[in-house]
Formats: structure tokens, sequence, C-alpha cells
């Protein structure tokens, strides 16, 4: 269950003491934008006793690390891995080579760490016009690759677009990367909202997100954490009408019909596998379980 | 780790710690905390301990602590050290 992941900048003590509080389901802990390259050395360290201190028990930890072509990102990696985080997030991957470096870092360092092979999974943030065209290739590339990412600060500049709060400009990459991710078996996360005080805005943004199909969202702010576990969450009425889907398929099928129909409306497969999708969510929350 | 230069880390933000380390024959360690009283012991043996593990004998470190939980204390100790610790 992964529906907000929250941006932690790694060398603030402050907000990394908090970092579980707000109630994200996962947090990123961020080396790369929001540490200044002198003080990467720092970061990684902080970042390393916070985890192993702290624990964050419950929240799923993503570590976002700088990009293969620097000298920062080998000693990201020699860092990162021993923490054992569920996810490493690789940045500007504009293709699938990015991931296949990543993946072969990932074998030589949880051999020589003892940490169980293949127990890191990867999640590429896109968000340059490349990658975006390569979105299926990169969510192919290894099954190390849990879900795509997607960055449209970077991107919006990279397509010389003019960053919006409708987000009409990042329509096709939103297409683009849910349909490259849903074809390739794996998750979809949308970019965060970052306005940190138009909360009707980002109840907007969430909610397109989610009816475009993606998964989740990244919040840079605290602010922003129930609005998203909101949205991607499914309704009282969502699991009620869940509830009777699955019931009335059961009905039929105890009267041999071949076809079902609810409140007058046919219920076909997608409208059942929906349903289930809805109650195992729901049973992940503990909602009625 | 030899200290063979003046280096700093860490900030004088709430829940962080500015730590200076310099060149000395010995360890020596001063401190200034909000929680001196209750913690300043605590703070000098998890800087001390942080040297141990990072085989310093001599250096000079000041900690200006501003209410840094242990692990962000001995992450600016051992920061501040690789800094000023010879390179390779």
């Amino acid at each position: 269950m992964r529906r907000s992941m929250l941006f932690i900048p790694g060398n603030s003590p402050a907000m990394l003491l908090n970092a579980d509080v707000h109630g994200a389901d996962a947090i990123i802990l961020d080396l790369e934008d929001a540490v200044s390259p002198s003080e990467k050395d720092a970061a990684r360290v902080l970042v390393r006793n916070a985890v192993r201190a702290l624990g964050y028990a419950g929240t799923e930890i993503i570590i976002r690390v700088n990009p293969v072509d620097t000298a920062f990102c080998r000693e990201d990696m020699e860092t990162v891995v021993p923490l054992r985080p569920s996810l490493v997030m690789p940045t500007k991957v504009a293709d699938e080579n990015t991931v296949l470096a990543f993946a072969k870092m990932l074998d030589e360092l949880e051999a020589k760490h003892g940490v169980p092979a293949g127990s890191i999974g990867l999640i590429p943030l896109l968000e340059t016009a490349e990658g975006i065209e390569n979105a299926y290739r990169i969510a192919k590339a290894s099954p190390r690759v849990k879900a795509l990412f997607l960055g449209a600060e970077d991107l919006s500049a990279d397509l010389r677009a003019r960053r919006t709060k409708e987000g009409r400009e990042i329509a096709y990459s939103r297409g683009r990367i849910l349909h490259a991710a849903r074809a390739a078996g794996v998750d979809a996360y949308d970019t965060p909202f970052t306005d940190v005080n138009d909360d009707e805005g980002m109840e907007a943004d969430a909610a397109l997100a989610r009816d475009l199909g993606f998964t989740g969202k990244a919040a840079i702010s605290p602010r922003h954490i129930e609005a998203i576990n909101r949205a991607f969450s499914p309704s009282e009425k969502e699991i009620e009408y869940a509830r009777e889907v699955l019931e009335a398929i059961e009905e039929g099928r105890r009267q041999g019909k071949g076809a079902v129909s609810l409140h007058g409306k046919m219920i076909d497969k997608p409208i059942v596998d929906r349903a289930k999708r809805v109650l195992e969510m729901a049973e992940a929350l503990g909602v009625r379980a | 780790m030899n200290i063979v230069r003046p280096a700093a880390a860490g900030t004088l933000e709430s829940s962080d710690a500015l730590v200076t380390v310099e060149p000395a024959p010995q360890v020596k360690i001063a401190v200034s905390s909000p929680v001196q009283k209750q913690f300043g012991e605590a703070i000098k043996r998890a800087v001390r301990e942080t040297l141990q593990e990072l085989n310093v004998n001599g250096a000079a470190v000041t900690v200006q602590d501003r209410g840094a939980l242990e692990c962000t204390l001995r992450a600016r100790v051992e920061t501040a050290v690789r800094r000023a610790g010879e390179v390779g």
C-alpha cells in the first residue's frame, strides 16, 4: 500500500526526525536536489544515522540518489544499500541504460553487504522528454523496477512548457507514463503539487491523478499527505458498491445465470475486477475489512 | 584518522549541531548546549565514541548543540572529522 510519498531533505535533521509522523505511506529521503553539492557528504551520513536510529517502522523507505553520471552516485549507493530501503530512486532516467547501471550496482552491493539479492527495487524518476518517450523500455528494463514516477518540474523546463496548476502541459506525459507502467505491470506515481498553500488545487490535482489511473502521488509538503491518502483510498460508497457487485455475482452464480445486472446495469468482468481491487485496498487499509 | 586541517559540519538550526574539528595532540571536547546540564556529559560521550570509531586520537572538537538527537550529533562529528582528515 503506497498512496503517498513524502520528500524529506536528506540534510535536515528536524525534518528527518519527524519524517514518519505525517501519515505518508512512504518517505523519500532525498540526497539529490534538496542537498547542495557541498553538503552531499553530510547528508549521506545523516540519512544513514537517521534510518539506523529512528527506523521509521511502518513507513516504507525510498532513497533518492544522485545521477549515475556524477561522482556522488557511487558513494550514495555504498551508503544506501546496507540500509535496505524498499526502493532506490534514480533521477533523470532517460533510457533503460540507467536502469541497467543501477541494477548492476545493486547486484554488486547487495552481495557485498549481505543484503538479500534482488530485495531492493527501483522507482525511476522520469523528468525529461527523452525519459517520457522511453518510459515502457525503462519500466521493462529490469525486474527491480517496481514503479515509474513522473517529475513535472524538470520535465516542463525540458519541454520548454509553462508549468501550470491545471497541468495541461503534462497531460501527454501523464498518459504516456501511465500506459507504459500499466503495460509493464508496475505502479505509476504522479508528480508533486508544488503550491503548499492551495488546498483546493491540491485536491483537484490528486483527484485527476487518481482518475487517470495513477497508484499514488508524491508530496513536497507534509500538508498534502492527508489529501493524497484520501484521494487514493476507496470511498465508503465505492466499497459498498464493490460489495454489492461481488454479492450480485455470487448470487448469479448460485442461480446459474450467465449474465448478472445490478441497479439495472450489466456487470461485466472489468467491473468485477475493479470491485475486487477496491475491496483488496479497503482490507489493506483496515476499512470495514 | 589524522586530523590535518580545521573543518566543520552541521548548522545552528533547531535539532542540529554545528561541530568543528581542529588538529590537536589529544582529544579535547567543548560543548555548548541549551540542555548542557542534563545532557552535556552524554554529548561528550557520543563525541568521544564517534572519534574512537573513526580512530581519531588527537582533535579539538567544539559542539554548538541546538537540541540534536544523538544520531544527528554523531553524524555531524563524523562528517567534520572526514572533512578534517587526511584524504584517502
